[in-house]
């Protein structure tokens, strides 16, 4: 089977698993679906010839959903059902997206067909980047050594990212430390 | 307290083994990453994923006693700084900003394409380090809202 | 180009989620959605029928002309590391609301004042 069935397949399943993700009642579900999409993604990347991303998305989505599960399931977590669902907004929104995707029907008819792309600075990667830089990973020598600036302002992100999650976590230590020293 | 002291002596056994070869197999992607994919963010995420195995395993306090929470927030920030003291040394020695300044050996090697490797290194460290703080961090503030009930 | 519409849509889903609903873990389970969506189309643009991924293999002579397109691929590796520490920010942020909130309504956070 060509790759663009494979894709179609997928996909279908990965909005069916999304759908499903929001609507669950049970939260542990939720998550759980929001962590096959993700391996549907990564199965993607590997269908689409990027191992590299394929191996990075799987990793950092276990992790995310790791984070997920043992911050918010514990065992006298009472679901929260919302009363009503504000169906105004609901079928405002619905309306609206519908209309934007049918008026984006013909961006996507400007692009290349899908499997030709353009790839006018890629020629030049692939072709002179192994006896450039030395690497056989092209994808490796262009983050590292063309395009390094933006992997350091991804190292800079993250780096901001953790510190607010341990600052936003730490307060609450502080603050008790604090109430128990007062006199 | 004996949800905090870990699982069964089955994880606990199978853990204390299978941690080194989980440990060696992350610092394996770092190292080969010009020559296969992955490279320093996949063996990073693998490093935090093989100390957050312990965690689950063993407990948090154990985390406490066999490494050095405060170590690892020095390598973090300083993994940050070697990115740029790279960048500056290129700058000096390479002519432009992160130039690959080291010399480059041959194609298909392991100790090859200057500094790319070095990068490698740096990242995955960061990287590793940063994302085990932060589980431990949420994992012990799980542990303080649950006292506070 | 089925194929593109296919992601758009995984995309409004995640839209749909942010806009519509009240539970904090939803929310932040959309936006998961929406950067899965967007990796993937940026990655979709980049494939060549017929091709191999971007790396040379010892002995093993592969042409330039029959790899894919490496540049997509390389900056959604950036994008992919960066949407970790969002929702890393996102979930801390979640979780002192709720510890002070005791709910993770968004309505009735916004009720309460102080």
């Amino acid at each position: 089977m060509p790759v663009e069935s494979w894709l179609i397949f997928l996909l279908s399943f990965m909005i069916v698993g999304s759908i499903i993700a929001l609507e669950m009642k049970d939260l542990l579900s939720a998550v759980i679906s929001i962590g096959v999409v993700g391996l549907g993604v990564s199965v993607a990347f590997l269908l689409l010839q990027a191992p590299d991303l394929a191996v990075v998305q799987f990793l950092f989505e276990i992790f995310s959903i790791v984070i997920m599960v043992r911050a918010f399931i514990k065992k006298d977590y009472h679901r929260e059902e919302p009363s009503r669902v504000n169906k105004i907004l609901a079928g405002v929104t619905l309306i609206t997206l519908i209309a934007v995707f049918f008026l984006s029907v013909p961006l996507f008819k400007l692009l290349p067909a899908f499997g030709e792309p353009l790839m006018t600075t890629s020629r030049y990667y692939l072709e002179n980047g192994a006896a450039e830089t030395g690497s056989a990973n092209i994808i490796s020598a262009v983050i590292l050594d063309y395009r390094a600036y933006d992997t350091l302002g991804e190292t800079t992100v993250l780096f901001t990212a953790i510190l607010g999650t341990l600052t936003i976590i730490r307060i609450k230590k502080r603050s008790k430390v604090a109430e128990e020293e007062k006199p | 307290m004996n949800q905090q002291a870990g699982m069964t002596l089955i994880v606990k056994t199978v853990t204390r083994i299978s941690v080194w070869l989980i440990l060696l197999y992350g610092i394996y992607i770092i190292l080969h990453g010009h020559l296969s994919p992955g490279g320093g963010f996949a063996g990073g995420v693998i490093i935090a994923l093989a100390f957050l195995n312990v965690m689950l395993a063993f407990g948090r306090d154990f985390i406490k006693n066999w490494l050095n929470i405060e170590m690892l927030h020095d390598i973090d920030s300083s993994s940050a700084t070697m990115f740029l003291a790279v960048g500056i040394l290129g700058m000096a020695f390479g002519g432009s900003f992160l130039a690959n300044f080291i010399p480059h050996g041959t194609l298909f090697n392991l100790v090859s394409s200057g500094t790319i490797q070095v990068l490698n290194i740096v990242i995955g460290l960061k990287v590793g380090m940063g994302l085990f703080i932060v589980v431990w961090a949420l994992a012990l503030f799980h542990l303080d809202r649950k006292e506070l009930k | 180009m089925t194929v593109y519409l296919l992601c758009f849509t995984l995309l409004l889903v995640g839209i749909y989620g942010i806009i519509t609903k009240r539970d904090l873990v939803r929310i932040i389970i959309s936006s998961g959605i929406m950067g899965y969506a967007v990796n993937l189309l940026i990655v979709l643009f980049g494939y060549k029928n017929g091709s191999i991924y971007a790396i040379f293999i010892k002995d093993t002579p592969v042409s330039p002309q029959m790899m894919v397109d490496p540049l997509p691929q390389a900056l959604v590796l950036t994008s992919i590391v960066i949407e970790l520490g969002t929702t890393a920010m996102l979930v801390a942020l979640a979780v002192r609301l709720f510890e002070k909130y005791q709910t993770f309504d968004i309505t009735k956070i916004r009720r309460l004042s102080g």
